[in-house]
């Protein structure tokens, strides 16, 4: 290995709040039908909300949007809404549901699901906050990219919210801050993982004998 | 090619310098330890949920790795005590899922009245939050009196929580949306008496029901069931263990018996969904036929 390995990616996970629907809406329709990163999204809502949000973000995309039902296998090309009133925990290609305390007085809240993407994937996750208002979010992206991985957030200028994607510029001042069909065009620009990295083995060349860069569980 | 963390954040969970193959082995490590120095067996348990509790474990008590909490743990039979509430204390609440209760109202109530006397195995019941829901559900149906629950649970102390019957005052708004919204037909708050900052209730609701410890990992069946009631119980455990409690509960249901889960949990991934017919589109209630 002379050359600089290429960041390939397994995992994007996407969190927002107040707004998020429009928001999720624009992304999922901005996405190509061939977009290969399973894409995990973390939006609050109400403890009994239904399979509405689905069947909204459906309605945009022909890629499948699944509930998750626990253990489910995380497969690639799929968008993923997390249920409302669980957490959601990633494992090494599969998805686990808790029903722990809310944190912040939210479940689903952002930053479990993101540490625990940041935790399992390392460098080959992709963190986006886009509109709320609260802060959620803000700690898990800034786990992302101490794991080496890509922080996203939309410009809180756009946003129906600004709250929680300003808090997550701040928390990260070296995310990359875009407009959301910006967002949509860089996730699309990504090389993504051998498919194998999401059932957890690892595709990374390891420059150099870096254990915490061996992907996807380190870092 | 850590990134370093900024000094003064409130970060939150394993170090920076950081690989999630030498934690699995020290989480490893820890959980074979206490099983063979305790007799807990949390070896099976859903590893990125038994993770997230440990840091948080580890936080609370000011250490900094995962082998800093096992040497702790094992020479410190207190320490452990506190990691055994945090790694078996399941939280739920009154009524969750209204919509369920609802379906079990509409959908597996007729069934149970074909029946001349129920018995109904409430495996993991935790604080005993949703063993309560369903007494006054059956209270409501006119078939308390032909039921007989068996509330089961790991853990001692929640145990005696879900026998005390007193639940945290600043709850019972939710519970009494949460109970309207799944079909009840009283007044919720007939069922308990409000006292400081608890609300106590009625101890005909518990006339019964038999609490009793039972360990769904180690434990087998102990009776035949008309219901089995497991919800949100299972998403701790991995899938092998899952598994194992779904062949236990299949032994332990009668023909026609009726196995209720969580709203997210499925027997999609088991091989026991061909013993099982569905009984509602989307709620998690299934009817053994095989």
């Amino acid at each position: 290995m002379t050359s600089a390995p290429t960041v390939a990616y397994s995992i994007v996970v996407v969190g927002t709040s107040w707004g998020g629907l429009h928001a999720l809406r624009e992304l999922v329709g901005d996405l190509p039908a061939d977009f290969r990163l399973p894409t995990i999204l973390v939006q609050h809502r109400h403890r009994e909300s239904d399979h509405l949000l689905s069947t909204l973000l459906q309605e945009r995309t022909r890629l499948p949007v699944s509930e998750v039902e626990d253990k489910a296998p995380i497969e690639p090309g799929t968008v993923y809404v997390a249920p409302a009133d669980y957490h959601l925990l990633i494992d090494r290609g599969f998805f686990t549901l808790s029903t722990d305390p809310p944190v912040r007085y939210s479940r689903p809240s952002i930053d479990v699901t993101f540490y625990s993407a940041a935790d399992t994937y390392g460098p080959a996750t992709v963190g986006v906050v886009l509109t709320g208002a609260n802060s959620d979010g803000s700690r898990g992206l800034r786990r992302i990219f101490e794991r080496g991985g890509l922080a996203l957030v939309q410009d809180p200028a756009t946003a129906e919210s600004p709250t929680m994607p300003a808090a997550a510029v701040r928390c990260v001042p070296e995310a990359k801050v875009l407009r959301i069909a910006d967002i949509a065009r860089t996730l699309t620009s990504l090389t993504p993982a051998d498919p194998a990295a999401t059932r957890g083995h690892a595709v990374l060349p390891d420059p150099g004998g870096n254990s915490a860069r061996t992907a996807p569980g380190g870092a | 090619m850590a990134v370093p963390v900024t000094p003064g954040k409130a970060l939150t969970g394993p170090p920076v310098t950081y690989n999630s193959d030498l934690e699995r082995l020290e989480i490893e490590l820890l959980l074979e330890g206490i099983f063979r120095h305790y007799g807990f067996d949390f070896r099976s348990y859903a590893y990125a949920s038994i993770r997230r509790r440990l840091w948080k474990r580890i936080e609370a008590e000011g250490l900094r790795t995962i082998s800093e909490l096992q040497a702790r743990v094992l020479h410190d039979p207190e320490m452990m005590e506190r990691l055994l509430l945090d790694l078996s204390v399941n939280v739920t609440a009154m009524f969750r899922d209204p919509g369920f209760y609802r379906a079990f109202r509409e959908i597996a109530i007729p069934l149970l009245r074909t029946w001349p006397f129920i018995r109904i195995w409430h495996a993991g019941c935790s604080t005993g939050e949703e063993v309560y829901s369903m007494a006054i559900l059956l209270h409501e149906e006119g078939l308390y009196d032909r039921a007989r629950i068996y509330a089961t649970d790991i853990n001692d102390v929640v145990l005696q929580q879900a026998k005390d019957g007193i639940f945290p005052l600043n709850r019972m708004q939710e519970y009494t949306e949460n109970y309207i919204r799944a079909g009840g037909k009283q007044s919720f708050s007939e069922y308990y008496t409000a006292k400081y900052d608890g609300a106590i209730f009625s101890p005909t609701l518990t006339r019964n029901v038999v609490f009793s410890q039972h360990n769904l990992v180690t434990d087998r069946s102990f009776s035949e069931f008309n219901v089995i009631f497991c919800r949100n119980v299972l998403i701790y455990f991995d899938r092998e263990l899952q598994d194992h409690v779904h062949a236990l509960f299949y032994e332990s249901l009668s023909m026609f018996g009726i196995l209720a889960l969580g709203s997210k949990e499925s027997l999609r991934f088991s091989k026991y969904e061909p013993c099982y017919e569905k009984l509602h589109p989307r709620e998690k209630m299934y009817r053994k036929v095989q």
